[in-house]
C-alpha cells in the first residue's frame, strides 16, 4: 500500500494501478496457499498423530470435551438429542399431519386456525412446539416457505433441513424469482396460480398443506401420509401423484 | 446488521441443487454439533437471537464459504468465549479449570435431554393492546441498524397488509441488542410483489414476512 501511494505521488497512474493489480494477485496467490498448506498440514498432522482427523472435527470434539468435562451436558444427553433428529423426527411426522388432514375436514380447520395445539390435540401424534402454523395450497394459491436470515425450519414436524434451504441459491432467488427456482426442483406452475413467498422471519414456523392427488379419493389415511413428500410440505414439490410423477400445476 | 446473512433477493448464486436422498448428516461431527448446540442452548446462558447474531457476525467471505455446521461450530465456540462459558485455556487443554463461573448453570443431564429439543414458547402475556389490525395497510421502517434485526433487507420501506396477528412475543433486536427481551406484537404483512421488486416483476408473487410492531408505522396518507 505504502508503495502505490509512493507511486501516486509521482502522478504515476498507470504504475499505481498495475501495483493494485499485482497486490490483488499476490493475495489470491495467499489465499490459495493457506488453503493448500491448511490441507497438507491436516494431511501432515494426520501421519503424526495416527489420526485422521480435520481441523473441524477436531474442534468439535474439543468442545465437547470441555463442556463434558466441566460438567455442563452429559455425553449420553448429547447422544440421545442426535438420535432424535437423525431418527425420530423428520418428513414421515409432518405427512401424518397432512393426510390426516386430507381426510378429516374438522382436523383441518383446527390445523389452519392453530397447527400446534390441533396436533398436540391428537393422542397419536408426537408433540410438536409452539408457533406452529399450517398454510394450504389450492387450484388457484401456491404456497412456499424460506427463511432468508438464517435457515428457521418447522424441525418438529419436517426433521432437520436439508442442505439447499440453508443455502444461499435457495435463501436469496426465492423471494424475488420463485417460480424459476421451483424449476431447479422440477415443478411448473400453471402462469396464472398464485404463488406466496413465505418468509419465516419470527418464531413462527410455516408447513405447507399440499394439495391432495387426484384419484386418491378412497386411499386411507396411512397410504395418503406416503404421497406426502418433504418438498412438498415446503412448497417445492408436490405430493406424489397417483400416475407416478406427472405434476400438476 | 446488513451483512450477507440477509440474502433475500440477491442475484448471482446459481440454481438451488437439491441432492437426492440426502441424509439428515454428511459426517458424524455435524450431528455431534447439532447435539452440542441444543445442549448449550439449554444451559440458558444465551439464547437462540444471540446465536443467531454470532453468525451474522461471521466475516461474509467465510459465512459463503463454510458449510452450515462449519458456521455453527465457529458460533458456538466464539460465543462460548465470549460468553464466559470456558476460557481459552480451558477449550485447548479439555481440561476444567474450576474456578471459572459456570456453576450456577444446571446440566443438561441425560434425564432432560428432551427438553434440549422441545421448541420453547417465544408468546408473552401483557397488558398492552396490538396497535394494528388485520387488513390494516402499514409500512415497512427503513431501518439500518448495526445490532441485531429480523426485518430483511427486501422488506424494508415497503407498503403492505396485515394478513394475521401472532401473538406477543420476545423481539429479537431487544434481546440481543439490550439483553432484555421487551415483548412486542408480531403480525404477517403481506406485500404485492411489484411494491417489493418494482416494475416487471411476476404479478401473481406476494411475499410475506413476520414482522414485530417496531418494525411497522401507518403509511402518512391515512
Amino acid at each position: 500500500m505504502r508503495r502505490s501511494c509512493y507511486l501516486f505521488a509521482y502522478g504515476d497512474l498507470w504504475g499505481c494501478a498495475a501495483v493494485i493489480a499485482v497486490y490483488d494477485v499476490f493475495y489470491l496467490v495467499q489465499l490459495i496457499k493457506v488453503r493448500i498448506m491448511s490441507d497438507s498440514e491436516h494431511h501432515h498432522h494426520s501421519h503424526e498423530e495416527g489420526s485422521t482427523l480435520t481441523d473441524i472435527q477436531k474442534r468439535v470434539k474439543a468442545l465437547e470435551s470441555i463442556l463434558i468435562s466441566k460438567g455442563l451436558v452429559e455425553r449420553a444427553a448429547i447422544d440421545q438429542i442426535i438420535e432424535h433428529f437423525e431418527h425420530k423426527v423428520g418428513p414421515h411426522v409432518g405427512a401424518r399431519v397432512v393426510a390426516r388432514a386430507w381426510v378429516d375436514q374438522d382436523f383441518k380447520q383446527a390445523l389452519l386456525m392453530d397447527a400446534t395445539q390441533a396436533i398436540n390435540h391428537q393422542s397419536d401424534f408426537p408433540e410438536v412446539g409452539q408457533h406452529l402454523i399450517a398454510i394450504e395450497n389450492s387450484d388457484s394459491l401456491h404456497n412456499v416457505v424460506v427463511c432468508t436470515l438464517c435457515s428457521c425450519y418447522p424441525w418438529d414436524v419436517l426433521g432437520l433441513p436439508p442442505v439447499w434451504y440453508k443455502s444461499a441459491p435457495y435463501r436469496s432467488r426465492i423471494v424475488s424469482d420463485p417460480r424459476s427456482v421451483l424449476r431447479d426442483f422440477g415443478v411448473e406452475l400453471s402462469e396464472s396460480k398464485k404463488i406466496r413467498v413465505w418468509d419465516s422471519t419470527a418464531e413462527t414456523r410455516y408447513l405447507v398443506i399440499p394439495q391432495r392427488p387426484v384419484g386418491s379419493e378412497t386411499m386411507p389415511e396411512s397410504e395418503l401420509a406416503k404421497l406426502v413428500t418433504r418438498d412438498s410440505m415446503i412448497g417445492t414439490g408436490f405430493a406424489s401423484s397417483l400416475a407416478g410423477n406427472k405434476d400438476h400445476g | 446488521m446488513d451483512s450477507i446473512h440477509d440474502l433475500g433477493g440477491m442475484n448471482g448464486f446459481g440454481p438451488v441443487k437439491p441432492e437426492r436422498d440426502e441424509p439428515v448428516f454428511h459426517e458424524d461431527w455435524e450431528g455431534s454439533v447439532l447435539g452440542l448446540q441444543r445442549s448449550i442452548l439449554y444451559l440458558g446462558l444465551w439464547n437462540i437471537d444471540v446465536f443467531r447474531y454470532a453468525q451474522e457476525r461471521i466475516r461474509p467471505i467465510d459465512y459463503l464459504l463454510w458449510s452450515y455446521y462449519e458456521r455453527w461450530t465457529h458460533t458456538l465456540i466464539a460465543t462460548a468465549l465470549e460468553k464466559g462459558l470456558f476460557s481459552e485455556e480451558e477449550f485447548r487443554s479439555g481440561i476444567s479449570d474450576v474456578g471459572t463461573a459456570t456453576t450456577s448453570l444446571i446440566p443438561l443431564t441425560v434425564r432432560d435431554a428432551s427438553k434440549a429439543y422441545i421448541r420453547g414458547n417465544f408468546e408473552r402475556e401483557g397488558i398492552s393492546e396490538p396497535r394494528f389490525c388485520v387488513g390494516d395497510v402499514v409500512i415497512t421502517k427503513e431501518l439500518h441498524v448495526s445490532g441485531h434485526t429480523r426485518l430483511p433487507r427486501y422488506a424494508r420501506d415497503k407498503l403492505g397488509t396485515i394478513i394475521a396477528l401472532r401473538g406477543r412475543h420476545t423481539f429479537p433486536d431487544a434481546v440481543v441488542n439490550h439483553g432484555e427481551e421487551d415483548p412486542q406484537w408480531l403480525y404477517t404483512v403481506e406485500f404485492e410483489g411489484c411494491e417489493v421488486w418494482g416494475e416487471g416483476v411476476d404479478s401473481t408473487i406476494s411475499n410475506l414476512v413476520d414482522a414485530f410492531e417496531p418494525y411497522l408505522s401507518r403509511p402518512e396518507y391515512e
